[in-house]
This record gives C-alpha cells, sequence and structure tokens, in this order.
C-alpha cells in the first residue's frame, strides 16, 4: 500500500513485476536502472542464485518527479518466476499498489504463461486484491525471439479485460519505459480516486 | 482485506523521530531505523549517512515477511525479534505490533542485553504511535492526490 508523508512531502508507491520463468523480470529492471539517471534511482539489489535466477526478489528505488509539491517515488519489486517459489511471490505481492505481467511470447512458453497469469490471480486474492481491478499492464515480452505467438492470441489469452499492453524487448529496452509509464499513471489514478 | 494506507503526519512524526533519537543514545547504538513492514524507511537516528538506508529497508521488510512466512508454517503466529551478529556490526530487529519494523545496528560499545531492554521500552511508544496513525489514515479518508488531474501526471513523464 502507498505510503504518504506530509511531512517530507513524499508518497512511496510499491510495483511487481511478475510473469513466469525467464520471462525477463529482471531484464526490465536492469534496463531502467541503467537509463535512469543515478540522481533518481537507488541502488539495484538482487537476490540471486548463482545461476543467476531470481531467488526472493529484485528491487529498485526510482524517483519520478513531483506532482502538486509531492516527490512521487516508486518501488520496483520482481518476483522469483519459477514455479516452486510461490511462497516468495506471496510475500512479495503484499502492500503492492500496481502489478505489470511479463508474459514470454514464445509459444513453447503459453501455458508458463497461462500458469503464472492463475497464480497472480490466486495470490492476490489472498492478499484481498482483484487482479480485475488493481492498477495492472501486461508487457509482452521477446518480441524479438524466433517461434513467438501473435500479438492477438497473446491478447485473447492473457487480457480479457483489456488492460494497457505493450510489446517488448526488454534486453535492448522496447517497450520497457512505456510498460512502467503505463502502470504508474494507473497507479497514481488510483490513488486520486480514493482521495475523491 | 488489504493492508491499510500508511500516512505520517507531523505531530506523530516527531513522536517518533524523538523515540529513536532516544534509543540511539540510551541504547548507545550506532543507528537507528523504524520501517514499514512494505519496506518503506519511516525514520532514522543516529549515524546514517554512510549507510544505504533505502535498500536496507527493503532488504529488513523481506527478512520479516520470509521470517514470518516460516513462522505461519510451524503454526507461530509472528517470530517478532531477530538479531544478526557480525564481526563488528550487529543487527537487532524487532517487529512492533504486527505493523512496523524497529532496527538498531550496533558494535562493541554496547551489549545485546541493554540494546534488548531499551527496544523493549521504545516498543512501548511506537505501537501506541502507530495505532494512533493507523485510526487517523482510515478517518481523513482523504490524500494529497484526490485533486490531481491527468495533466499533473502526464508531466511527471515529460522528460
Amino acid at each position: 500500500m502507498s505510503f504518504i508523508n506530509y511531512l517530507s512531502r513524499e508518497i512511496n508507491c510499491k510495483l511487481v513485476y511478475y510473469g513466469p520463468g525467464l520471462c525477463g523480470k529482471t531484464a526490465n529492471l536492469q534496463y531502467i536502472y541503467n537509463k535512469t539517471n543515478p540522481g533518481a534511482r537507488g541502488k539495484m539489489i538482487s537476490l540471486a542464485t548463482e545461476t543467476e535466477r531470481t531467488l526472493f526478489f529484485d528491487f529498485l528505488p526510482l524517483a519520478l518527479g513531483e506532482i502538486r509539491g509531492f516527490k512521487t517515488r516508486f518501488h520496483l519489486y520482481t518476483v522469483p518466476g519459477q514455479v516452486f517459489y510461490d511462497a516468495s511471490r506471496k510475500l512479495i505481492l503484499k502492500g503492492v499498489d500496481g502489478v505489470v505481467f511479463v508474459a514470454d511470447s514464445q509459444i513453447a512458453r503459453m501455458e508458463a504463461n497461462l500458469e503464472s497469469m492463475e497464480n497472480l490471480r490466486g495470490n492476490l486474492a489472498e492478499q484481498g486484491y482483484s487482479l480485475d481491478s488493481i492498477p495492472f499492464c501486461l508487457q509482452y515480452n521477446k518480441r524479438d525471439m524466433p517461434g513467438i505467438a501473435p500479438m492477438e492470441e497473446l491478447r485473447q489469452m492473457l487480457n480479457p479485460n483489456n488492460v494497457p499492453d505493450f510489446e517488448g524487448v526488454a534486453t535492448t529496452g522496447t517497450g520497457v519505459f512505456d510498460t512502467l509509464k503505463a502502470v504508474a499513471k494507473l497507479v497514481l489514478t488510483e490513488l486520486r480516486k480514493a482521495g475523491g | 482485506m488489504p493492508e491499510p494506507q500508511m500516512v505520517m503526519f507531523a505531530e506523530e512524526f516527531h513522536q517518533i523521530q524523538a523515540i529513536v533519537d532516544n534509543l540511539v543514545r540510551s541504547s548507545n547504538a550506532s543507528v537507528v531505523f523504524i520501517i514499514d513492514k512494505n519496506g518503506q524507511l519511516i525514520a532514522a537516528s543516529g549515524e546514517s549517512d554512510n549507510i544505504d538506508t533505502t535498500s536496507l529497508a527493503s532488504l529488513t521488510a523481506g527478512n520479516i515477511a520470509a521470517t514470518g512466512g516460516m513462522a505461519k508454517l510451524i503454526r507461530e503466529r509472528e517470530f517478532t525479534t531477530q538479531f544478526h551478529e557480525g564481526e563488528h556490526a550487529n543487527i537487532h530487529i524487532q517487529l512492533v505490533d504486527n505493523r512496523v519494523i524497529l532496527v538498531v545496528i550496533f558494535d562493541k560499545k554496547t551489549s545485546l542485553g541493554l540494546v534488548r531492554l531499551r527496544v523493549k521500552k521504545a516498543c512501548e511508544g511506537l505501537g501506541d504511535i502507530f495505532r494512533v496513525l493507523a485510526e487517523k489514515a482510515q478517518g481523513s479518508g482523504q490524500t494529497p492526490f484526490a485533486e490531481i488531474t491527468d495533466d499533473d501526471i502526464d508531466n511527471l513523464f515529460n522528460d
């Protein structure tokens, strides 16, 4: 849940990148880290195994700028995608303000995408959130790979509610900032609703 | 239910800051932090300038979350205290009222016993303040973002 500090005039929000193993969640954060002005970001932390698979989470704090005199800060987290790390994924979703689902566009990973999406829906529900109402965006990553599914098919399978979605190649940055901006906007719009 | 909104007002912040300032002095610690369970830094006191407080806050929250998950697996409600002993520095982590996390970093200038004693005392005051804050946050029903426009949001991304 966002944290509003009236004294320091700051608002902090939590974004979580979700998706199946090796879909490119960490790659999204790494690209954002590399392309952001050092003054606007903190250190990126990766709790990973020796083979660079995410073990618990990646973390990247970002300062986006000011709205009406309030500094807006976003804390970006990834979850470990591998199926057996479900207990860790549940913990990272606690207090989430917005979710990005990074899908792997390769046809061979369709089942993994669907399984991860169902897992996200279930884990959010356990925290009292609904995937249908929380700020939520999709990124269809790895569009540069061979053997990928057409966009229409991916949308039909993964985006029945027609939330903002983007084609991505996280390693080169395609779609990375578009996705981040879209989910950040949804989170801020939700905050406005909460205060209205 | 989702966790309630955390809000910090000037009055309560000054009360919290007074408690952490006092804890640094009375326990002879190097640094004291208060962090919410989602990893947001709330207050700090002591020699915090040389420490990456944002990263420390996130990792501490992750640590508390993982330990809480372990507790549930063995049918415990929470493990409220953790202690990590290093060669030069030690960290004492205390969950306060299941709402916020009190972190004390200390070295050989003091002892674990004194830190634990002072932390216990500080927790009593902190628990009361955060209960008041939670009630205030629920009662206010307002955010400073109620009046923002689409243009305000778009302007954030025009760089």
